[in-house]
C-alpha cells in the first residue's frame, strides 16, 4: 500500500474515531441540555412579552440568539468532521487511480488531512471566541480541502487520457 | 491475477455489505423522496402557523396559549426530524456498508467473525431506522423510563450496535497496519479500470468537490447574515406582537418562513451534491460485480450522475421556482434510485451466477 494511502486511510479512520467519540461525548453532556436551554429561553421570551415584560422577554431572546449561535457550530464542527473523515477514507481507497507521481500525491493526502482538520476545528472555536482569526482559519483549512480535491480530480482525470 | 469470484463468495461478509448496503441506501432514499412529496412542504406549514399562533397569544397577553402554541411546535419539530433522521440514518448506514465491504481485504479477523459482524450490522442499519421513524408515534408509551421511549431504546441499542461492529472493524483494519507482512487477509478487489469506473470515480469527485464550494458560498456570504436576519424577524414579530399588529405579525411569520426555507433548501443542496458524489465513488468500486452489458453499465451510470447533478440544482432553485423546481428535485431524485435498483439488480444476477456455477467454492 502506498504510503499516500495510509495517509488517507489512518488519517481518515483517526479523525472518524475521533469525531465520533467527540459525538458521543456532546451528546451526553452538552446537547440535551444545550436543546433545552434553547427551547426553554424562546418560549420564555415569548411568555414574558405576553406578561408585557419587555426587558425580560429580550434578555431570554439574547440567550436563545447566543446559544443557537453555539449550538449551530457545535453540531457543524461534528457533522464536517464525520463526512470530511468519510470523504478520505473513501479517496483513500482509489487513491492509486491518481495519474501523478507518488510524491504529489502525498502533498495532495496530507493538505486535505490538514484542510479536514482545520477546518472544522475553526468551526467550533467560532463558539468560544467570536474574533476575526476563527473566520480566517476556516477559510484557510477550506481552501486546503478545496484545492486539494480539484488536485485528486484532475489526477482522476488524467488516468482516463493516459 | 485476482479472480473476482473469489471476492464475491456466498454469504461471506463482503456480499453481506454489498447487498446490505446497497439495499438500505435504495429504501433510504424512497424513503426521503415519500417524505418531501407528503410530509416535508405540509409540516413548514404548520410550523408558521404554531408560530403565528405564539404570536397572537402574546397580542391576547396570554402566556398559557404562548406555552401550548410552543408545544405545538415542538410536536412538529419532532414529526420532521425523525423523519430526515430515519432518512439520513438508513442511507447513512448503506455508506458505512458499502465502505466495509470495500475494506475487508483488510480487516485481520476470522471469516466466521467477518460473517457475524456483518449480519449485525446490517439488522442493525434495518433497526435503527425504524426505530427513530416510531419514535414520533409511540413516544412514551408502556415505557418504564421517565423519558425514554421504547423507539427510543430500540434506535439506541442499534445505534450502540451498529458503533461497535464500526469499532471492531476498525481495530481489524488497525491490526493490518501494525503487521509486518503486507499481504491482504482475503483477495483484493481487482483494479477495475472499465469506462464505468473511471467516469463514476472522477464524476463523483467532481460532486463533492462543487458541493464544497457551494459550502463554501454559503459559509462566506449566507451565513451570518442570515442569523442577524433571523434575529431581527423575531424581535419584529414579538415587537408587532406587543402592539397588537395581526398584520405585523403575519408579515413577519412569512418573512420567518421563507428564511427558514432558504436555509433548508441551501443546506440540502450542499449535502445532497456531496453525498451522491460519496456514493458515486463507492459505487466505482463494485462495478466488478454488477453483471450487465457495458452498454448497460454506461447507461445507469450516466443515470445515477444525471439525477445527482439535477436534484442539489433543483432544491436550490426550490425558492425561485417553487413546485417546478421541486418536481424537478423529485425526478432527480427517482433517477438516482432506479439507476441504483439497476445496479443493485446487476450485483444480484451476478450473485446469482456464481452460485448457480460453483464459482465460489
Amino acid at each position: 500500500m502506498t504510503k499516500s494511502r495510509k495517509i488517507l486511510l489512518l488519517g481518515g479512520l483517526a479523525l472518524a474515531s475521533f469525531s465520533m467519540l467527540f459525538g458521543v461525548y456532546y451528546a451526553v453532556f452538552i446537547e440535551h441540555q444545550t436543546l433545552d436551554g434553547m427551547s426553554g429561553s424562546l418560549a420564555t421570551s415569548f411568555a414574558r412579552a405576553a406578561e408585557g415584560n419587555k426587558s425580560e422577554s429580550e434578555a431570554a431572546l439574547s440567550l436563545y440568539f447566543a446559544t443557537k449561535y453555539n449550538y449551530v457550530r457545535q453540531v457543524d464542527a461534528h457533522s464536517h468532521w464525520v463526512g470530511l473523515a468519510m470523504v478520505l477514507i473513501v479517496l483513500g481507497g482509489a487513491f492509486d487511480a491518481v495519474v501523478f507521481a507518488e510524491r504529489l500525491r502525498q502533498v495532495l493526502a496530507w493538505s486535505m488531512l490538514l484542510g479536514s482538520i482545520l477546518f472544522p476545528l475553526a468551526v467550533i472555536l467560532q463558539a468560544v471566541d467570536h474574533g476575526s482569526w476563527t473566520r480566517w482559519l476556516a477559510v484557510f483549512g477550506s481552501a486546503l480541502v478545496i484545492a486539494s480535491l480539484a488536485g485528486v480530480v484532475a489526477g482522476f482525470a488524467r488516468a482516463g487520457t493516459d | 491475477m485476482v479472480n473476482v469470484a473469489q471476492t464475491f463468495a456466498l454469504m461471506s461478509a463482503r456480499r453481506l455489505f454489498v447487498l446490505g448496503g446497497l439495499a438500505l441506501i435504495v429504501i433510504g432514499m424512497i424513503f426521503g423522496d415519500i417524505f418531501a412529496v407528503f410530509v416535508l412542504h405540509q409540516n413548514a406549514g404548520k410550523q408558521g402557523a404554531a408560530l403565528v399562533d405564539a404570536a397572537q397569544a402574546v397580542a391576547r397577553q396570554d402566556p398559557q396559549a404562548a406555552g401550548r402554541a410552543f408545544q405545538d411546535l415542538g410536536s412538529l419539530l419532532e414529526d420532521r426530524g425523525t423523519k430526515i433522521d430515519t432518512h439520513a440514518h438508513m442511507i447513512g448506514a448503506g455508506y458505512l456498508a458499502l465502505m466495509l465491504a470495500i475494506a475487508q481485504p483488510y480487516v485481520v479477523l476470522a471469516a466466521a467473525t467477518k460473517k457475524f459482524l456483518a449480519r449485525l450490522f446490517i439488522s442493525s442499519g434495518i433497526a435503527l431506522p425504524i426505530g427513530i421513524f416510531a419514535i414520533h408515534y409511540i413516544g412514551l408509551a408502556y415505557s418504564p423510563f421517565a423519558v425514554i421511549g421504547w423507539a427510543s431504546v430500540l434506535a439506541d441499542l442499534s445505534g450502540f450496535l451498529l458503533g461497535l461492529v464500526v469499532l471492531i472493524e476498525i481495530w481489524g483494519l488497525v491490526s493490518y497496519f501494525l503487521r509486518a507482512t503486507a499481504a491482504p487477509v482475503e483477495p483484493e478487489l481487482p483494479r477495475d479500470k472499465t469506462w464505468s469506473c473511471r467516469v463514476l470515480l472522477t464524476g463523483g469527485t467532481v460532486l463533492i468537490l462543487l458541493g464544497f464550494l457551494y459550502g463554501a458560498r454559503y459559509a462566506a456570504f449566507d451565513l451570518y447574515r442570515n442569523e442577524g436576519m433571523e434575529a431581527e424577524i423575531v424581535r419584529g414579530m414579538l415587537q408587532a406582537a406587543t402592539a397588537n399588529s395581526g398584520n405585523g405579525i403575519a408579515q413577519h411569520a412569512q418573512e420567518f418562513g421563507n428564511l427558514a426555507g432558504d436555509h433548508a433548501v441551501q443546506i440540502a443542496a450542499h449535502s445532497h451534491i456531496i453525498e451522491f458524489g460519496l456514493l458515486a465513488i463507492l459505487l466505482s468500486f463494485i462495478q466488478p460485480y454488477v453483471f450487465l452489458s457495458e452498454a448497460s453499465q454506461r447507461f445507469w451510470v450516466l443515470m445515477l450522475l444525471a439525477g445527482s447533478v439535477i436534484l442539489p440544482i433543483a432544491v436550490a432553485l426550490e425558492l425561485r421556482f417553487g413546485l417546478i423546481a421541486g418536481g424537478i428535485a423529485d425526478l432527480g431524485g427517482l433517477l438516482v434510485i432506479i439507476a441504483l435498483i439497476a445496479m443493485l439488480a446487476g450485483v444480484i444476477r451476478y450473485t446469482g451466477s456464481l452460485d448457480s456455477t460453483g464459482a465460489t467454492e
